[in-house]
């Protein structure tokens, strides 16, 4: 009889080993190939791509267009992020709910926090481990790095800065000037939020960019994204 | 316990060997495709954002 128990518990750990394989590697690879292909698709709906030759000053084009507000759960943006791989993608919705946004659609934007391009904050989470992990990366930011958000109006193009960590319950990272109460912002930034360290949920990563310069989509998309369009 | 359950097996062994590696791939695939997220829903409660 102990033969079959010893059999038993082996079988179990080697369901065990199978399950955590599966939640940090081959899930992240389906879940992640899946939010990619959905951002491309999302991005079709906005027309397609216009080649402009020759280089454009970024600053003949203005002011950026601010987005109206999606609705809850809407797939409103895309994310572009180079560090985290040359093709690097993902969709963003409007809700951070875990199950609803995060656990499957990829990026959440904050309720409430702005929209991208306008004044104050453009704040979003995502999942660093698990669920396709688009923030798994985060860490490597390096300070000047691209962080490109496209909508139906056109891309906006943030620089990272910094990181910070906080607790999970440093909700000033959302505000109009991040950590500062009542601030009255002049500014554009962006701050993506994440779990951390790695695997645990004890701390937040927040990582803020600055606004860098806006193209509307009729002056094409900015070289820093051309590898992630290149089969899309 | 596997022993009986190899010895249950029909046919010459060439023939158990490939109905093995059969069940095998069955059962990997119903726990990626079904028990695995269940057990996920169940266990994963990892919090990305920030809140009060």
């Amino acid at each position: 009889m102990t033969g079959v128990l010893g059999e038993l518990l082996i079988t179990a750990g080697v369901l065990v080993f199978l399950f955590l394989g599966w939640q940090l590697w081959f899930n992240d690879l389906v879940v992640g190939g899946r939010q990619q292909s959905e951002a491309l698709e999302l991005r079709e709906q906005w027309g397609p791509d216009v080649d402009v030759p020759g280089e454009v000053d970024p600053a003949s084009f203005g002011e950026p267009v601010v987005s109206a507000v999606p609705a809850d759960r809407e797939q409103f943006a895309n994310l572009y992020i180079p560090r985290f791989g040359a093709d690097y993608v993902r969709p963003v919705a409007e809700g951070v709910g875990t199950r609803a946004v995060l656990n499957t659609i990829g990026v959440g934007h904050y309720p409430g926090t702005q929209m991208p391009g306008e004044v104050g904050n453009f704040a979003v989470a995502a999942h660093r481990t698990t669920h396709g992990a688009p923030f798994n990366r985060i860490a490597e930011l390096r300070i000047g790095d691209p962080i490109v958000v496209e909508t139906a109006d056109g891309w906006y193009t943030y620089r990272f800065r910094t990181l910070d960590y906080v607790p999970p319950s440093g909700v000033e990272v959302l505000n109009a000037v991040p950590a500062v109460a009542d601030g009255q912002p002049t500014d554009r930034v962006i701050t993506l939020t994440s779990c951390n360290p790695l695997f645990s949920d004890a701390e937040r990563i927040i990582a803020y960019g600055v606004y860098d310069s806006w193209r509307p989509r009729s002056a094409g998309p900015p070289a820093e994204v051309t590898a992630a369009l290149g089969n899309g | 316990m596997y022993a009986a359950l190899w010895r249950a097996l029909p046919g010459p062994v060439w023939f158990r060997i490939l109905l093995v590696i059969a069940l095998v791939a069955g059962i990997l695939f119903s726990l990626v495709t079904w028990v695995f997220p269940w057990v996920d829903s169940l266990v994963n409660n990892q919090e990305v954002t920030v809140q009060v």
